[in-house]
């Protein structure tokens, strides 16, 4: 499997809104926290080490 | 001049003159063993059985007070049943399945070890390491009444050798005056700050991790159940950053306290700061008396080879690992399990000095795969930095709602034995649909099989393991014999032997080292293919 970089979102301005309010009103320490918590369960959906691997490395090198 | 450096819970080996220090040049040994601590002891005691002299030299004169190892694995007591060590172990070791883990004051999720069905010792038991070390030496007692040339001289301390092509000198000092004694070969098995290795100059690298550990083994009356319970973070007071309850024999728990780097050790040990961590955690009116304490730091960290020349390093002294998941002794044990067969048949002539070297390279593939282990669990037990602690936190948020975050949960992971995967002395793996737990390299998993268990109709030999398929009842190469261990799938209740050793094949044929690792497998008997792979496997190319 490969990780996909092309565009996937069912609706990007919907999902991107949903992220922001979910941050809503938390500090930022308690959004850290939460962006764990979502690394970890998304990170589990996807399930394959390899993928992950993949979205690591996209995440590190933005430039890329 | 000779003091003891720690106190005894059982004198077993009194200090005795022997006749090596009367003589006028230095008495020459097959194999002399230095140190006779666990993996000493068991060293001994795996030649011993085979017939080989062997003599254990020291320092003390019986096993060390206090626990250290508790945990006992599986791999462990499959390969003490060999040397008819396990029975007494397994009488007295506490048996457990159940874990539960905390994060602050609340229980994140309990676990069940489930073990498989079908193997003759549990996955673990709980024992203190002195009744582990006794049992062992009881057995070398047995032993050496039934003829084993096994030697056990207490209270000789090395204190220099000299390296040699095919022998090492060693200085011995005893209560009546120094000796010297030659070795043919030296086992090194002088613990974690291995005297040997420093008159060897030789290096030990590795990640030594900065955090004190305070163990206290105290007798309760009290009826905490026997299960492992683990504390991320505990609420209680002053308990430090992690916390563990353990069950030992005798009403015995072990506790052990993660508490830091900068601590005044002295301060910590004292009696009355001890039970004030313990109250706090067992709460008030909690009767229970403190029977051990001891501050512990750790490294992850081993030798380059194992292997110099004449001298072999195992146990702690060749390599060392954080205590979550049990690896020490535990890995020292495998350690002789693979050493005792090889230099068995180097000393007899029966296989070149190069299947030493497979000695090193397939322990050392065990011990990487123990430090990476215990090194993952490190970190999750105590994050170094900001972020990891927040990711460790996470996933025990999530655990104990969602089931996927469990497995991410690492208070240690237990000590199962390594496959040498691609070792040096693995064959052909020519079973059509073989199941992967059994692929040369593999410890052989127990099964049951007739009224009693595959790992003990094994031997201590090379095996011929048959499966519904033909083959004489030997193989020989070169004076070393394979004898055949002929069994049927319909022996085995529940299809465990077909499940665990065919998989797809309607039938097998399997090589099996003495260390009961699999060394190569067959769908049929083939006489050139079997004698070929038991050539490789005593290293003779
Ligand atoms: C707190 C703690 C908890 C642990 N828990 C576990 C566990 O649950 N499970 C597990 O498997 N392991 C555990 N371990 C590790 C385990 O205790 C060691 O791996 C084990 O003792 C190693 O055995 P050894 O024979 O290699 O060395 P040692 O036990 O250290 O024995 C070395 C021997 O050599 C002798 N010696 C040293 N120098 C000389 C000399 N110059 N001349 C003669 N003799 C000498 C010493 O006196 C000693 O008898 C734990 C360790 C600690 C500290």
């Amino acid at each position: 499997m490969t990780l996909t970089l092309d565009p996937n979102l069912s609706d990007p301005d919907g999902v991107y809104c949903d992220l922001l309010a979910a941050h809503e009103g938390l500090s930022e320490a308690e959004s850290h926290a939460f962006n764990a918590r979502l690394i970890l369960i998304l990170g589990n959906h996807i399930g394959d080490r390899e993928v992950l691997k993949q979205a690591l490395d996209a995440a590190a090198r933005p430039d890329r | 001049m000779l003091d003891d450096r720690y106190g005894l819970a059982f004198k077993l080996y009194p200090y005795a003159k022997c006749a090596d220090q009367d003589a006028g040049a230095p008495v020459r040994h097959p194999v002399v063993v230095l140190g006779g601590g666990p993996i000493g002891i068991a060293t001994a005691l795996d030649l011993g059985l085979q017939g080989i002299p062997v003599v254990v030299l020291d320092d003390h004169e019986g096993i060390g007070q206090g626990s250290r190892a508790i945990c006992f694995a599986k791999r462990t007591l499959e390969i003490c049943d060999r040397w008819g060590a396990a029975a007494p172990m397994l009488g007295k070791g506490v048996v457990w399945n159940l874990g539960k883990v905390f994060h602050e004051d609340r229980k994140v999720f309990e676990f069940n070890l489930l073990p498989e069905d079908g193997h003759k010792f549990p996955a673990f038991i709980n024992l203190q390491q002195p009744y582990f070390e006794r049992f062992l030496v009881e057995r070398v007692r047995e032993a050496q009444t039934q003829g084993a040339p096994i030697e056990i001289r207490g209270k000789n301390r090395v204190d220099a050798a000299e390296v040699r092509d095919d022998h090492v000198l060693l200085d011995v000092m005893t209560p009546e005056g120094p000796y010297r004694v030659a070795a043919d070969w030296l086992i090194g098995a002088d613990g974690a700050g291995s005297p040997l290795r420093k008159m060897m100059g030789l290096d030990f690298e590795g990640r030594v991790f900065t955090d004190n550990f305070l163990i206290a083994d105290i007798r309760m009356s009290a009826n905490f159940p026997t299960e492992r319970w683990f504390w991320f973070e505990p609420s209680f007071k002053s308990s430090g950053a992690s916390c563990l309850l353990h069950k030992q024999p005798d009403g015995i728990w072990r506790v052990d306290f993660q508490i830091g780097w900068d601590v005044d050790r002295a301060k910590e040990l004292k009696e009355e700061n001890i039970r004030a961590r313990l109250d706090a955690m067992l709460g008030d009116g909690v009767e229970y008396e403190i029977v051990w304490s001891s501050i512990y730091t750790f490294q992850c960290r081993r030798m380059k080879r194992f292997r110099h020349g004449r001298v072999l390093f195992a146990g702690d002294a060749a390599h060392q690992v954080s205590p979550f998941g049990a690896r020490g002794a535990n890995s020292g044990i495998q350690d002789v399990d693979n050493l005792g067969w090889k230099l068995g048949l180097v000393v007899a002539g029966k296989a070149p000095e190069s299947l030493l070297d497979t000695y090193c390279a397939e322990r050392c593939h065990g011990a990487d795969e123990n430090i990476l282990n215990s090194t993952r669990s490190t970190d999750f037990i105590t994050p170094k930095s900001a972020i990891s602690h927040l990711f460790r936190n996470a996933v025990l948020d999530l655990a104990e709602r969602h089931a996927f975050a469990r497995p991410l949960v690492n208070s240690g992971r237990l000590s199962v034995p390594c496959s040498y995967d691609a070792g040096p002395l693995n064959g052909a793996d020519a079973l059509t649909g073989g199941p992967a737990r059994t692929r040369p390299g593999a410890p052989c998993p127990d099964a049951p099989v007739a009224d009693g268990y595959l790992l003990e109709r094994l031997g201590t030999n090379f095996t011929l393991l048959t499966i519904d398929a033909d083959a004489p009842e030997a193989v020989e190469d070169g004076g070393i014999t394979a004898t055949r261990l002929a069994l049927s799938t319909s022996e085995s209740p529940a299809g465990a032997l077909a499940e665990r050793y065919l998989g797809d094949a309607s039938s097998g044929v399997y090589l099996i080292r003495p260390d009961q690792h699999v060394a190569a497998r067959w769908d049929v008997f083939e006489a050139d293919a079997v004698r070929a792979a038991l050539h490789h496997a005593c290293a003779k190319e």
